[in-house]
């Protein structure tokens, strides 16, 4: 018989399918294990063979129709005989796509085994009983996806056929879980009313629910857009291995954890902050001019930089984290509760270091998504905590690179894989590596230390340095404020110096813009100046828009916590508007200047400032005076 | 526009040479199992292109059974001076002086001899402490729960009710001296993938995975081709048919199938339609429009 089919084309289509990779999650009294076994059967990816055994396991179980959970309902009978329940694997394919199934148990004692198919996942199917409506089951599986940071999310409402397939008892379901999916802000949520039983839904439109108008499950598995779930903006690419096959040629490997890199563009090799170029790609062996994840590459560089594995590259405007403190929600995997006072290895990226589990906020209870007091975590706890690593890594926040932001924690002496973990933003506390952290050339730096002490330079003074760090929006009155707590400090005979932003952006940092990483250096050195002159004794007042917390808590970190007092110059936009001294907002509302406070960037006012000053509706003199007055109270000057 | 989305094969491939980098870049002395299949054959070029434009930084380690098609020893030959493989054959001396062979000790025990213990000594001599394998999860249920590490204890063995879990691209490859670590890069392929692969890179396979006129006598409804040690039963006769073997091992227990795929598109093919003998037909429907689909939108049965 001829073929019907043209075998080049189909062919050339195979090799355009990508890849999807989801996980199943539901007990087997859900109709996991039946959905799975329909989505195979109604895909045609069961063999023959398998097929007419199935028939005949149906007809021995005196089913009339064929019951698909027989085919992948390994669980049951795996539980009975004691062995592990774990992540099975399974494949099928479909002309369009790929798919790799981590299939995993649903009940609480499996939360393990379901994060671990979670981890590589772009796609969840959640399954809910029509008839049952949503448990708390529902709610913890929905509650580890996002966790887990998977885009896309399937509520498969199974079992449609045992509620008369009714559209009302469908919606009160979707509108029950969406309430609760806006508390775990999930990007892409698709609920689909089935019967895996029957097939209604699952490969071909159910007639039977003709008020449904999406796609049944197979038709949404194929097209759901997953090409844009790579994170393609920031550049990171963690060094695995060097190769050096003879002198000219040195490639450093590894895998694309995020971001776009090409041929010919400025990169940073951290930690060590070396700037230098990229000269060449090669992708399996061959030249590209572009890198993309999840390729595995070989980068050639400009210049010879010290790079060994564990290290990092990225673009210098676009750097990770260097933290030796992380955050972390960890969930733990091992029959060995947590010990806080051990020293556990930690797996990040390419680089293994030692470090400790330094706090335990509290647990996580997925059910409830209350948070609860513990001292330890055992076996499926989520618990959020701080680390404490002997050698910083760089890292991001998971929720925006899966790859940067996660580790694994392995006992030392069992080497067992014990958690997982994923890092949360606190940039507050965190550095950003690159700019900042030339760490190579600050090995060879040591803290001089001179003769003259704080307290000689006190009494030489006649007042305890500070900074009266002045956080508000533009036009709010720092600068006019400044000055004048300035000049009346200076009439009292104390030595101070006003940093504003005219006076540093036109020098010492006119190299920087407005984005919120050259805020956020700006900041940095401004912070790093008034701790110098704190410490040569001088009274410093610092009067920047600073619109971020986390930058104002690095200024305080690097002044110091008892030198720094953040005074919160408060006005209205309106009123700043209105005022308008440098007619920047007029400029701003005309688009004519990008990532300005107020209007198209955020200002973060202070949750507790030292003082709050009403610049808006007070005196100048009135407000001179309170500072005056903030200075004795707290015992800077007398 | 540029796309920066990987294929299904692209991925897969991206997957595999990190796996294989990262253990040449964590263990002090890995090792590739080499056993001339197709498998063999794609994870070898894998290695290739991980460590391009170097040399694979590891030996090819074979089990000598003594037992394979003459065929494969002369391929593997071939193979490996082709790509200047260091290439290390393994005899289980003792045993194969022994005569070990299936149609006297059965088949359980001459494969526990000449190929499961043959591995062990090979390995604790090696002193290797990672061994990459071909096998994929989609070969049978109990490799669809093995890790892409496979813990294994200091005597080579597996507990499958203590594996590490193993989450995102992060593998746990810490071990204790004589501990080791089997690798499993193809993990996540399937045999049609493999077969895509080996067809859009051009790699070599041994010719016997093509359909030729060969020796065969049919037993217990498989046919099993005939070689020098084969020892016929009262009442079989050989006959000349054409067939080719979708899985190649020693010789007396290599079963080949009738096909007369003497190509590899021709192979892709009989995949294709043995797997999913509608879903070619389907396919057709899905190239052309979404017609059928909209019938049933519209109330179609």
């Amino acid at each position: 018989m001829e073929p019907t089919y043209n075998l080049d084309s189909i062919i050339r289509n195979s090799l355009t399918q990508d890849l999807l990779r989801f996980t199943t999650a539901g007990s087997v009294d859900d109709g996991k294990s039946t959905l799975i076994g329909r989505l195979l059967h109604d895909s045609k990816n069961i063999y023959e063979d398998h097929l007419s055994s199935l028939e005949k396991d149906s007809r021995t179980a005196g089913r009339d129709e064929i019951d698909f959970a027989m085919l992948t309902d390994g669980l049951k009978a795996e539980r009975e005989q004691g062995i592990t329940i774990d992540v099975a694997y399974r494949h099928f394919s479909t002309p369009k796509r790929r798919f790799i199934i981590a299939d995993t148990p649903g009940h609480e004692q499996y939360t393990r085994n379901m994060v671990t198919g979670a981890s590589t996942a772009n796609l969840a199917i959640i399954l809910i009983d029509a008839k049952n409506g949503v448990l708390t089951q529902s709610k913890r599986h929905g509650f580890i996806a996002s966790l887990l940071g998977i885009p896309h999310l399937v509520v498969a409402v199974n079992k449609m056929d045992l509620v008369d397939y009714s559209e009302d008892v469908f919606n009160s379901i979707v509108d029950e879980y969406t309430a609760f999916c806006a508390k775990l802000s999930p990007r892409d949520v698709v609920f689909i009313p089935m019967s895996a039983f029957y097939g209604d839904n699952v490969v071909v439109h159910s007639p039977n629910m003709p008020w449904y108008d999406g796609s049944p499950l197979l038709s949404h598995l194929e097209n759901v857009h997953i090409a844009s779930d790579q994170n393609l903006i920031d550049f990171r690419f963690p060094v695995q291995y060097v190769l050096r096959p003879n002198q000219d040629f040195r490639g450093f490997c590894g895998t694309v954890a995020s971001g776009v890199v090409r041929v010919g563009e400025e990169v940073v090799v951290l930690p060590s902050g070396r700037v230098t170029r990229v000269e060449r790609i090669l992708t399996a062996g061959q030249d590209v001019e572009i890198a993309f994840p999840p390729q595995s590459i070989a980068v050639c560089l400009a210049d010879e930089i010290d790079i060994s594995r564990g290290d990092m590259i990225a673009h210098p405007a676009n750097v990770p984290w260097l933290a030796s403190e992380v955050e972390a929600l960890l969930i733990w995997m091992d029959t060995q509760p947590l010990n806080l006072n051990r020293r556990y290895v930690i797996k990040h990226t390419t680089k293994t270091v030692r470090g400790r589990i330094s706090t335990l906020k509290y647990k996580i209870d997925p059910n409830t998504l209350s948070r609860q007091s513990t001292d330890t975590l055992h076996l499926n706890d989520i618990g959020r905590i701080e680390l404490q690593l002997l050698k910083p890594v760089l890292c991001d926040e998971y929720t925006t690179n899966r790859h940067t932001g996660s580790f694994i924690v392995i006992d030392p002496d069992t080497n067992f894989t014990v958690a997982a973990g994923m890092v949360i933003d606190r940039s507050h506390t965190y550095q950003r590596a690159a700019a900042g952290s030339m760490t190579a050339k600050q090995k060879n730096l040591t803290p001089h230390i001179g003769h003259v002490t704080a307290q000689e330079r006190r009494r030489l003074f006649g007042h305890r340095p500070v900074t009266i760090w002045m956080t508000g929006l533009s036009g709010s009155g720092k600068s006019t404020l400044a000055y004048a707590v300035e000049k009346r400090l200076t009439e009292d005979g104390h030595a101070c110096f006003v940093l504003d932003g005219d006076n540093v952006r036109h020098g010492l940092n006119r190299d920087l813009g407005f984005s919120a990483d050259d805020r956020f250096e700006n900041i940095r050195r401004v912070a790093e100046v008034a701790r110098l002159m704190n410490e040569s004794g001088l009274i410093v007042i610092a009067s920047f828009i600073s619109p971020y917390r986390a930058d104002r808590a690095n200024a305080c970190r690097i002044i110091g916590e008892s030198s720094f007092s953040e005074v919160y110059v408060n006005a209205s936009l309106e009123a700043c508007e209105k005022r308008d001294p440098k007619r920047l907002y007029a400029k701003a509302r005309r688009g004519e200047i990008a990532d300005f406070t107020g209007i198209s960037a955020p200002y973060e006012p202070p949750e507790q400032p030292d003082l709050a000053i009403d610049s808006e509706n007070e005196t100048l003199e009135h407000n001179v005076a309170a500072i005056l007055a903030y200075l004795k109270r707290a015992g800077f000057t007398s | 526009m540029e796309t920066l989305h990987l294929s299904n094969l692209k991925t897969l491939e991206a997957e595999s040479i990190h796996i294989i980098r990262e253990v040449v870049a964590e263990f002090e002395r890995p090792v590739m199992l080499y056993s001339v299949g197709k498998d063999s054959s794609v994870m070898v070029r894998l290695a290739q292109k991980a460590f391009a434009p170097g040399r694979i930084p590891f030996p090819l380690l074979h089990v000598y059974t003594g037992m394979k098609f003459p065929e494969m020893y002369e391929f593997r030959d071939h193979f490996c001076r082709d790509i200047g493989a260091d290439l290390r054959v393994y005899r289980f001396e003792e045993a194969i002086a022994a005569g070990v062979n299936p149609w006297e000790l059965g088949t359980v025990k001459c494969c526990a001899q000449l190929k499961t213990q043959a591995l062990l000594y090979a390995l604790e001599e090696g002193e290797y402490d990672a061994a990459f394998g071909g096998a994929r999860r989609d070969e049978e249920k109990s490799r669809a729960k093995e890790r892409v590490y496979s813990f294994r204890d200091s005597f080579g063995q597996w507990d499958p009710k203590n594996q590490r879990p193993e989450l995102w691209n992060l593998y746990n490859g810490r071990i204790k001296k004589r501990e080791s670590i089997r690798v499993f890069p193809l993990s996540n392929w399937t045999e049609l993938d493999v077969w895509m692969y080996v067809y859009t890179e051009n790699i070599p396979v041994v010719p016997m995975y093509f359909a030729a006129e060969r020796e065969m006598i049919q037993r217990e409804g498989r046919l099993v081709p005939i070689y020098n040690g084969t020892q016929l039963r009262e009442g079989e006769k050989p006959e000349t048919l054409v067939c080719r073997f979708r899985t190649l091992g020693c010789y007396p227990c290599t079963g080949a199938v009738k096909s007369t795929a003497s190509n590899l598109k021709e192979i892709i093919e009989e995949m294709m339609v043995a797997r999913h003998s509608e879903r070619i037909t389907r396919l057709i429907d899905h190239d052309q429009d979404s017609s059928m689909e909209q019938k049933k939108r519209e109330g179609y049965f």
